[in-house]
């Protein structure tokens, strides 16, 4: 078994480049964490029960006066950080993984069919791509944000700023799936598998989702890695600028903003401690994203 | 001058080592032009870079001697390797697209090339490049010297190549493939400058090639190889004319010859080695498939009349008319009722867009189609059901992209069935699929295999599978040995001739080898620039064709003499 699993390229690649199994294993470490952070964090943030003023602003662990209750020590309502990062990195994760969801469905759908179909539709996808990629995230998420609060009543808008962010981010990141579907179906298009399937008579739906789809998996793949790492980054910075989540469901970002006023007070862990986990989230990430895209254009090997 | 001696190479990987080229001697006098021959993966290009000191990093020469005049190649360090490359040794590649740099004059990229070798002044070697143009046969050197590398045609880009590789007098010239990339016509002329320069300046040429016609043509001696070891060794008329080595003569039977038609290849075993045999149980369940469908009658006949295609060109300004390319221009042929029709042409004489029409891959901008009598809708027009989708088949001319590397090939094979509702139910699909594997020579197992574990020949095997799971009338083939080497060829044209015999499929047979063409086709037509030039009975036009362009085509095709065939 671990003999026919060293013959894959993929796998005989991945045991030789450290950086890859680094970036695999932090990975692997911060998404379970995130994942059971109900099981695993000592306290649950969202219980006010749970925490007191009185263990306010207690420093982490290793520091003098820190307490072995609160590893990472606490804010100042007295919330164990370890507790808030977790639960924190559980949202940002599930947003940015929806945010994919929906832009890999809406990216690759369009860019399939505009690279396919060719022509007018081409035109007019690209178009509206193009004007997408025009906009910053940031305005996207302000232009929905202020849509849904001026047509929603304001308990049922609260309630819906994860959907929200999450449509922000998805419209953000759609654009380099259509690209990158589209170039590529390009290429496969031009190979005679698909003028065979045209020739037969086969359906164009079919075609394109049981022919071109699996040929152009290996370039998407690449780009969602990447843009899960950008996923997370905008969402944190939508929080930490206000748009996104309220400070009581906080993720990544909001602890991050929060954290800010006590950049110059001397309680450092607040800030630096969730800021510390964001960037190594993202680098473990990016770096995996950069195995991946090695592996599947071998002429940059 | 040159001399190799029990050289050996060999490729490190992560699955281990394997030899590359095993203990292989040669040698290059002045003026002479050394052919190395064989099929893919015999070493020939391997040869050649440990020559030239341009092994790829996992490449490395275990044993052996090199000396070029007195200077020992393997004892040479990077720097002195460095400044001999080019400067004694120069080599020429297959693909004069890719070896000229497109965004550099050809004046520049010879200037470069000589002042890198010699130390004088740009006038000098303006001079001497103006002069190497003349001598390699570009008329109007002068003026012709500042035009950029696409502003030449195929040929004169090979015989600019050719005089980069001569701006610094090198001893020794290492040509791959110099012309696999060239028409006939080109070719010829590109292979009489080799020949030229061989006699006139004394230089060395190594010929790599695995078209035993271009060999035959103009090399010296020759080395046969297989599977890195040297096979067979000689004079050239002594190999070619009297093979000793039984591989030789495999090689040379499998060859398709131009002045005469075989039934059938006669294809020698190699001791150790059997061809892939038909499990003819399996096949016979494929065969009456086939013959339940198409009956014993022949396939359908196929007319064409006044077929032209006009691709669209660029606007010539804002408003003005567009370039339209005329592809096809007027055609019109027909292919009776179980026979072949081959076409010929040089490329871009538009025999695949003739295809594609047919298949409803292109659509004409005029013209008429009938399929039995019958009409056959051109590409807009043809519904997806309509019936003529599973009666008009194809072969492909790359079966590396041919076949969807993403679906195992008993997908692929069943496609067809499933998608002409031919055979409702998916476990007989699967048994019809594995006995058609049997009827073209394949084992039933590669059924759940992907392609990319097959080899060229294997997968064209499984393209021709695919097509005849349609029960088609008619088969198109477009090239489909030419990604393929001789001996496998010769397999594939077998079974090809095999299965339109045994079915009566009508058949358009296209390539751009002649040779090919007269083995298999009844009728022949050919095709130049998009214009029918002429078109009758295949043997009669191999005993004299009409037209003078035919007669060229014919003379141009490089041959082994009947005198020295060994069959």
């Amino acid at each position: 078994m671990l003999t026919r699993l060293m013959r894959n390229e993929g796998v005989w690649l991945f045991t030789r480049s450290p950086a890859a199994i680094l970036a695999a294993i932090a990975t692997l470490a911060i998404v379970a964490g995130a994942a059971f952070a109900p099981w695993i964090a000592p306290t649950n943030p969202y219980d006010l029960a749970s925490f007191s003023l009185i263990d306010g602003l207690l420093p982490p662990a290793w520091e003098d006066g820190g307490s072995p209750r609160f590893l990472l020590g606490t804010d100042d309502q007295g919330r164990d950080m370890l507790s808030s990062i977790l639960y924190g990195a559980r949202l940002s994760l599930s947003i940015a993984a929806m945010a994919m969801a929906v832009a890999l469905l809406l990216g690759v759908g369009l860019g399939l069919a505009a690279g396919y179909l060719g022509g007018r539709f081409d035109a007019i996808v690209m178009r509206i791509a193009d004007v997408q990629l025009a906009l910053p995230a940031i305005l996207t998420a302000l232009l929905i944000d202020g849509i849904s609060r001026g047509i929603l009543p304001r308990e049922m808008h609260d309630d819906l700023r994860v959907t929200v962010i999450t449509l922000a981010i998805a419209l953000s990141l759609w654009v380099n799936f259509a690209r990158t579907a589209r170039a590529s179906v390009f290429v496969e298009r031009s190979k005679d598998y698909v003028s065979a399937a045209i020739m037969m008579g086969q359906h164009p739906l079919r075609i394109m989702l049981r022919h071109i789809l699996p040929n152009i998996v290996g370039p998407l793949l690449v780009i969602a890695t990447v843009d899960l790492a950008s996923a997370i980054l905008l969402e944190a910075t939508l929080s930490f600028l206000g748009v996104g989540l309220p400070a009581d469901s906080p993720s990544l970002g909001t602890l991050i903003r929060i954290g800010m006023q006590y950049l110059l007070s001397g309680e450092w862990w607040i800030l630096w401690i969730p800021t510390v986990f964001l960037v190594v989230l993202v680098v473990a990430i990016n770096l995996l994203g950069d195995f991946l895209r090695d592996l599947f254009n071998p002429g940059m090997r | 001058m040159l001399a190799v001696e029990g050289l050996s190479v060999q490729f490190t990987d992560r699955f281990g080592t394997n030899m590359a080229v095993e203990d292989v001697s040669l040698s290059v006098d002045r003026g002479e032009i050394h052919g190395l021959v064989g099929e893919s993966g015999a070493g020939k290009s391997t040869i050649g870079a440990a020559i030239m000191g341009l092994l790829p990093a996992a490449g490395q020469v275990t044993a052996g001697r090199m000396t070029l005049g007195e200077t020992d190649l393997r004892a040479l360090t990077p720097v002195a390797a460095h400044r001999l490359r080019g400067k004694r040794i120069s080599m020429i590649f297959q693909d004069p697209q890719t070896s000229l740099n497109p965004l550099m004059t050809v004046e520049a990229q010879l200037i470069e090339t000589i002042l890198a070798h010699e130390d004088i002044g740009v006038a000098a070697a303006r001079a001497r490049a103006v002069s190497l143009l003349e001598e390699i046969g570009i008329a109007n050197a002068k003026d012709r010297i500042r035009a950029y590398p696409h502003q030449f045609s195929g040929g004169m880009r090979q015989r600019v190549v050719i005089a980069l590789a001569l701006c610094s007098n090198p001893e020794l010239i290492i040509a791959d493939e110099p012309t696999t990339a060239l028409d006939v016509a080109v070719q010829a002329q590109v292979l009489d400058l080799i020949r030229r320069l061989a006699s006139t300046r004394g230089v060395g040429f190594i010929l790599i090639t695995h078209d035993i016609g271009v060999i035959a043509q103009v090399s010296d001696r020759v080395t046969v190889l297989r599977g890195g070891k040297v096979m067979e060794q000689g004079q050239t008329l002594r190999v070619l004319g009297q093979p000793e080595h039984p591989y030789t003569k495999a090689l040379m039977a499998a060859v398709p010859p131009l002045d005469r038609k075989l039934d059938r290849f006669h294809l020698p075993r190699i001791a150790g080695e059997a061809l892939p045999q038909a499990e003819t149980d399996t096949a016979r369940v494929a065969e009456d498939w086939l013959m339940a469908g198409t009956g014993s009658g022949p396939g359908p006949s196929l007319d064409l009349s006044g077929i032209t295609v006009r691709f669209r060109g660029e606007r010539r300004g804002l408003f003005g008319p567009r370039d339209d390319f005329v592809a096809l221009d007027d055609v019109s042929l027909s292919v009776r009722p179980g026979t072949v029709m081959g076409l010929v042409g040089e490329s871009g004489s538009g025999k695949s867009t003739l295809a594609k029409v047919i298949a409803a891959l292109v659509h004409p901008a005029e013209g008429e189609m009938r399929l039995d009598g019958a009409a056959l809708p051109p590409m807009r027009a043809r519904r997806r059901a309509d019936p003529s989708r599973r009666l008009v088949q194809m072969v492909f001319q790359d079966p590396y992209s041919s076949l969807n590397s993403r679906h195992r090939v008993l997908d692929v094979l069943s496609e067809p069935l499933w998608l002409y509702g031919l055979e409702p139910d998916a476990r007989r699909r699967a048994r019809l699929a594995r006995a058609m594997l049997a009827l073209v020579g394949l084992d039933a197992s590669a059924a759940d295999r992907y392609p990319h574990q097959f080899s060229g020949g294997q997968r064209q095997r499984i393209a021709v599978a695919r097509a005849l799971l349609s029960r088609p009338g008619l088969l198109l083939c477009d090239e489909p040995t030419s990604a393929l080497d001789v001996s496998i060829q010769a397999q594939i044209l077998n079974l090809l001739k095999d299965l339109q015999a045994r079915f009566g499929l009508t058949t358009l047979f296209i390539s751009h080898n002649l040779a090919v063409v007269r083995q298999m086709s009844d009728d022949i037509a050919v095709l130049k620039e998009g214009r029918l030039i002429e078109t009758g009975p295949s043997e009669a036009f191999f005993a004299g064709p009409d037209a003078a362009y035919s007669r060229d085509l014919l003379a141009q095709t490089p041959t082994v003499r009947f005198d020295m065939r060994a069959v």
